[in-house]
């Protein structure tokens, strides 16, 4: 009987570490830091959210340049992965047609690459959510 | 409105954010990860300084 109820307690919990680790990456995906915030990590996930999204925002006014889908050039395809990962922010730029790029600016460059690191470093910390869910890490 | 950053106030603003997002993905406590930000930050910035006067040297 006891056995019983620690069994069905074990199967409970793997099922919410699932769940978990599916739900942690794609909503710190789709919002930077929201996956620390769901499992109760508030101010890592907050400091990642105020850093990937104050890079990604200071890119865009920068005039950086927003990269489509494509097949095209190598470097082209390596920076719309980049940008793909900051998730919600990256939908939002494509959405509204931000994110032209004004090749009269050196700064805008800079922004270019600024909009890049922040959707790498969102992956990063999409992956530590995920390794946070499966009891990785702490 | 467009903002125009020099290269070390851009390459400062990265080392800020790329260092505290390190920090806190690439460590376990708190205190290691303070530490490992700091670290982090200051080879970014160390980095930029040092290929700077490098190249400096090298024009000369």
């Amino acid at each position: 009987m006891a056995n019983s109820t620690t069994g069905k307690a074990k199967v409970a919990e793997a099922a919410t570490v699932n769940t978990m680790a599916v739900l942690a990456p794609a909503v710190g995906w789709l919002i930077p830091g929201a996956g620390h915030m769901i499992q109760k990590r508030w101010i890592r996930g907050l400091l990642l959210f105020v850093s990937i999204v104050t890079l990604f925002l200071l890119g865009l006014a920068m005039d950086g340049r927003i990269y489509k889908a494509n097949g095209g050039d190598i470097l082209d395809i390596l920076g719309f992965i980049g940008n793909v990962g900051a998730g919600g922010l990256y939908i939002i730029t494509l959405a509204q047609d931000w994110g032209r790029g004004a090749i009269a600016f050196a700064t805008a460059d800079y922004g270019t690459k600024f909009m890049i690191v922040a959707g790498l470093l969102n992956f990063i910390a999409v992956a530590d959510a995920y390794h946070i869910a499966i009891g990785k890490k702490q | 409105m467009t903002i125009t950053l020099n290269h070390f106030s851009a390459a400062a603003v990265f080392a800020l954010f790329a260092s505290v997002v390190f920090g806190i993905t690439h460590r376990e406590t708190t205190r290691d990860m303070v530490r490992y930000g700091l670290y982090c930050f200051a080879m970014f910035l160390g980095g930029a300084l040092v290929a700077g006067w490098t190249m400096w040297l090298l024009r000369r």
